[in-house]
């Protein structure tokens, strides 16, 4: 790992050495390692010490950016060459004001020492919880378990300067039989949080319970949606419409409908990456504090998330949501919550007469966005609900759902959240009770 | 690189390496982009850095670090086997692999202009003057124009003998129009969706794409999408266009032919697959007519190379052959598990990650009538034009694809656009649905830049040569 030091120091040289209007530098070091295991056993372990600095530059309102993971005094100043080249040739945008100045973060505790000195045979005998269960059971593991350390620095010449060191961990797994399956996952700064045979419990109860499942009809179906499949679905939302870009370029599904009701008056959705129940950082990659920031509140659409570039189209102040430039995402919402309710999940199925339980999601896909028109499939544990009971395993279904329209039709959501997650982060979701769900087909499996 | 090399193996072999190869790899990256008039992205990025696999007591072992030099070299073989004795631990039989000849090589994508060497003024004049056009169009409110150029330098070792060196450069580029109105976003693309078209080759290719003089077309289809008529939902004759057909072959096809995932070691992430081993020289997977080959060895794929990142030369490989499935995607462990030959599909996205089995140029064969005797020759049906969306379960039966347009046919011509075209089906049913390819006249390897797999996520290129081709009674109109 580069040390803080290192990397202030990295940080210092490069704006002084820029004779840019303005200069950004980003510079991120990492270690990271996965274990990845199938068959009941391991097939795949990997460890990878990398490194990425990125220049950006401002001349004349151009910009030039230039990235490398060669980190020597020569390669440095080339980099920076190659970005005030690339903004030489750029031409200049009217609607670029600044980057952002100085402001306080937060003070986040992100660091685990243990999991940034997890060994290989600690994740090994991590594994063989999971392992042990499934033979156990006689059924099949498969999934992995990642344990790593990252240290982001980012400074302008404006006087951003913040560096943080973060810790995660990611553990996921299916157990199968001959013709079921069941998922289980969990995510932490601190892996000796994660519970590996409550995982294990969890993934062979789902791959039991729906051995020889039955296939059923597509059709609209009242579903109970965990956790995992919830944030599957607002991650989609998130993507295509609460960032900043999306809403000024008019292919938000919020665009023009801000304070409108747009979901279920039980809806409420943020953005906190600065949460502690989340997997968050005290800053963006521009280097201004994250905001919490409300998206839609008892179902009226209240905000996109900004960073400084739409924040100054707008008229307004980035709420600390840029990925790393250049990017043609635009902000993006990072850390997800939607708000819980009072049930739990089993008091969701006693209250069901017909239903479908949906464990998780698979290759989801949106066919429309502005409709927010989401296809995907099921997997790894779905079951039909029958008079208030899990009566067996039903085979994958495909759905073809709009999301609004789902959140509009949500008639209870449990207490208990989970973390999964997202495209961009996070998303802490509970699970929800949605009627009239759009199944259109049916697999094989 | 002898040196490192070399310690890399000896630093191994002391910490019990029985095998070991390595990957030193530098990549240099140049994308452009112009949205709305103005610069939307310009980057250059270099990634440079090297990979250590070993087998110890029969388990993998993988190491890699952007520090290239001795000290680290030796920390990094050591790290390696670390890691492979951890997995020895917990293995229920132990790694072996196809035996190949280790070859010496040298590969470089052929091509005539290297795009590094093209001044950026003069790339962001072609794609400027292009996404004008589109801009001005009434009507259109997002436009968009791209270019991507990636050059792989690599050098692969083994402890077998293999030394190859690879020079393997990507070109790419495309444009987009989004149409927004009366509540409604319609988008076409072009010459392909998600980013345009790819090839291996060089800069001279963004000149044959001729951008500019399709530019006004697109502007146009996207605007004339928003008051098209719906696409309507029923069981039809379809025609796919090439590149959807491409990602056709690429979802239903190329993914589920991955012994990997066929034996089960992707289960947990992207899936298994239906295509077993037990159905290997027997399942019907498609009509007489089609026969599909994996093909790394033709000009221009994306899938194309010299050599796989197991020192295995680049080959082509029947996988369905008149409509039977006849072959896999392995790899030098996976070909010894099922005794067949290694057929050189290995591939790793970078020199940090350890290879897969990947897709290489997965290619739909062309058949005999022309696209224009395809279309006279339906009376009643949908042609789908340039994908939109796509899914697909984990086993790669049931999927769904959206296509940009949809037209309808109507007595052997092509008549009305239809907007928001989508259609599903299962893959040996659909296969066994196609009754016509077209020939070779249309038939074009469109590239797949970005396709995703593995723990940690791997994207890689991959080809699919494809022309139209109809399919009978397929359900269309999904969700309506």
């Amino acid at each position: 790992m580069i040390s803080k030091t290192k990397m202030e120091k990295i940080l210092k040289e490069i704006l002084e050495m820029s004779p840019a209007d303005q200069t950004e530098v980003l510079l991120i070091s990492q270690n990271s390692a996965l274990t990845r295991f199938a068959n009941n056993q391991i097939h795949q372990n990997v460890a990878e010490k990398n490194a990425k600095l990125s220049i950006r530059v401002i001349k004349n309102k151009r910009t030039g950016t230039a990235s490398t993971n060669i980190l020597n005094k020569s390669s440095i100043k080339g980099v920076l060459e190659k970005a005030l080249k690339i903004a030489d040739n750029a031409s200049p945008d009217p609607d670029f004001k600044s980057l952002p100045k100085k402001k306080k973060c937060t003070k986040m505790e992100l660091f685990s020492k243990n999991t940034a000195e997890y060994q290989p045979i600690d994740r090994v005998k991590d594994v063989s919880v999971l392992i042990s269960k499934a033979n156990q059971k006689e059924l099949n593991a498969a999934g992995a378990l990642s344990t790593g350390e990252i240290t982001i620095g980012i400074a302008n010449s404006l006087g951003v300067f913040e560096i943080t060191s973060l810790t995660e961990a990611d553990i996921n797994t299916v157990f199968m039989s001959s013709n079921s399956s069941g998922y289980a996952d969990s995510y932490a700064k601190e892996v000796r949080k994660i519970d590996f045979h409550k995982l294990a419990d969890t993934a062979s109860e789902k791959a039991l319970k729906s051995i020889d499942p039955i296939a059923i009809d597509p059709g609209s179906y009242t579903v109970i949606l965990e956790p995992a499949a919830v944030a599957d679905m607002l991650t989609y939302l998130a993507f295509c419409g609460l960032g900043a870009l999306a809403y000024q370029e008019g292919r938000s599904f919020l665009s023009g409908k801000l304070g409108e009701k747009i979901t279920g008056g039980n809806i409420t959705i943020w953005d906190d990456g600065t949460s502690p129940d989340t997997l968050g950082m005290p800053f963006d990659f521009e280097g201004t504090p994250k905001q919490k920031v409300m998206l839609i509140e008892n179902g009226v659409a209240k905000n996109v998330v900004y960073d400084s570039y739409t924040a100054h189209k707008d008229g307004r102040e980035s709420t600390g949501h840029a990925l790393p430039a250049p990017n043609i995402y635009g902000p993006q919402p990072s850390n997800l919550f939607l708000k819980n309710g009072d049930y739990s999940v089993d008091e969701m199925i006693a209250s069901t007469k017909k239903g479908i339980l949906v464990t998780r999601f698979h290759y989801t896909n949106m066919e429309d966005p502005l409709k927010t028109m989401l296809t995907g499939m099921t997997r790894d544990g779905t079951f039909l609900i029958e008079d208030g009971e899990i009566s067996c395993g039903i085979k994958n279904l495909r759905f073809t759902q709009n999301i609004l329209k789902a959140l509009s039709n949500v008639e209870m959501i449990s207490e208990e959240t989970k973390l999964k997650q997202a495209s961009f982060g996070f998303c802490l979701a509970p699970a929800l009770k949605v009627k009239d769900f759009n199944f259109t087909g049916v697999t094989e499996f | 690189m002898e040196d490192l090399i070399n310690l890399s193996f000896n630093t191994a072999k002391t910490h019990g390496a029985t095998y070991t190869d390595v990957r030193i790899a530098k990549f240099k990256t140049q994308s452009i982009a112009i949205k709305n008039g103005k610069v939307e992205e310009i980057l250059d990025s270099e990634s440079y850095g090297f990979g250590i696999r070993t087998i110890v007591n029969g388990a993998w072992g993988f190491a890699s670090s952007f520090n290239v030099n001795k000290r680290e070299v030796q920390k990094i073989a050591a790290l390696s086997c670390n890691i492979a004795k951890a997995s020895a631990s917990l293995k229920n039989k132990s790694v072996i692999l196809s035996p190949v000849k280790p070859l010496k090589g040298n590969y470089e994508t052929p091509m005539t202009i290297d795009p590094f060497t093209v001044p950026l003024e003069d790339k962001l004049s072609i794609l400027s003057e292009t996404e004008e056009i589109m801009r001005k169009k009434n009507g259109v409110k997002i436009s968009e124009a791209s270019m991507n150029f990636v050059l792989k330098d690599q050098i692969f070792a083994n402890t077998e003998g293999a030394w190859i060196k690879q020079k393997i450069m990507m070109s790419g580029a495309g444009i987009e129009a989004t149409a927004i109105g009366e509540g409604d976003m319609q988008v076409r693309s072009y010459p392909n969706s998600h980013g345009g078209q790819f090839i291996t080759g060089g800069y001279e290719f963004i000149n044959t794409l001729r951008l500019k003089d399709n530019a006004e077309k697109v502007a146009d289809e996207a605007v004339a999408l928003i008051t098209a008529k719906e696409c309507p939902s029923k069981k039809t004759t379809i025609i796919l266009d090439g590149s959807q057909l491409g990602l056709q072959v690429h979802e239903s096809i190329g993914h589920p032919v991955e012994l990997d995932r066929v034996l089960g070691t992707e289960a947990s992430f992207a899936g298994t697959s239906f295509l077993t081993p037990d159905k290997l020289g027997h399942l019907k997977i498609g009509s007489d007519i089609v026969n599909i080959t994996a093909d790394a060895t033709i000009p221009t794929g994306l899938g194309t190379f010299g050599y796989d990142d197991e020192g295995v030369p680049a080959q082509r490989t029947d996988i369905v052959k008149n409509g039977l499935f006849v072959g896999y995607l392995n790899s030098r462990e996976t070909a010894a598990e099922t005794g067949q030959l290694p057929n050189g599909a290995m591939r790793a996205d970078g020199w940090n990650r350890t290879p897969l089995i990947r897709m290489t140029n997965v290619n739909l064969l062309p058949g005999k009538p022309s696209f224009e005797e395809l279309i006279s020759d339906t009376k009643d049906g949908v042609y789908l034009e340039t994908n939109k969306s796509w899914s697909i379960d984990d086993k790669r039966l049931n999927f769904q694809f959206g296509t940009e347009a949809g037209w309808e046919i109507k007595n052997g011509k092509i008549k009305r656009m239809l907007k928001n075209p989508n259609y599903t089906g299962i893959t040996p049913k659909f296969w066994n649905s196609c009754d016509a390819i077209a020939n070779e006249d249309s038939w074009i390897v469109w590239g797949t830049p970005n396709c995703g797999k593995g723990e940690p996520m791997q994207v890689i290129q991959t080809g699919h040569g494809t022309s139209p081709a109809r399919f009978r009674n397929i359900q269309i109109g999904v969700g309506k």
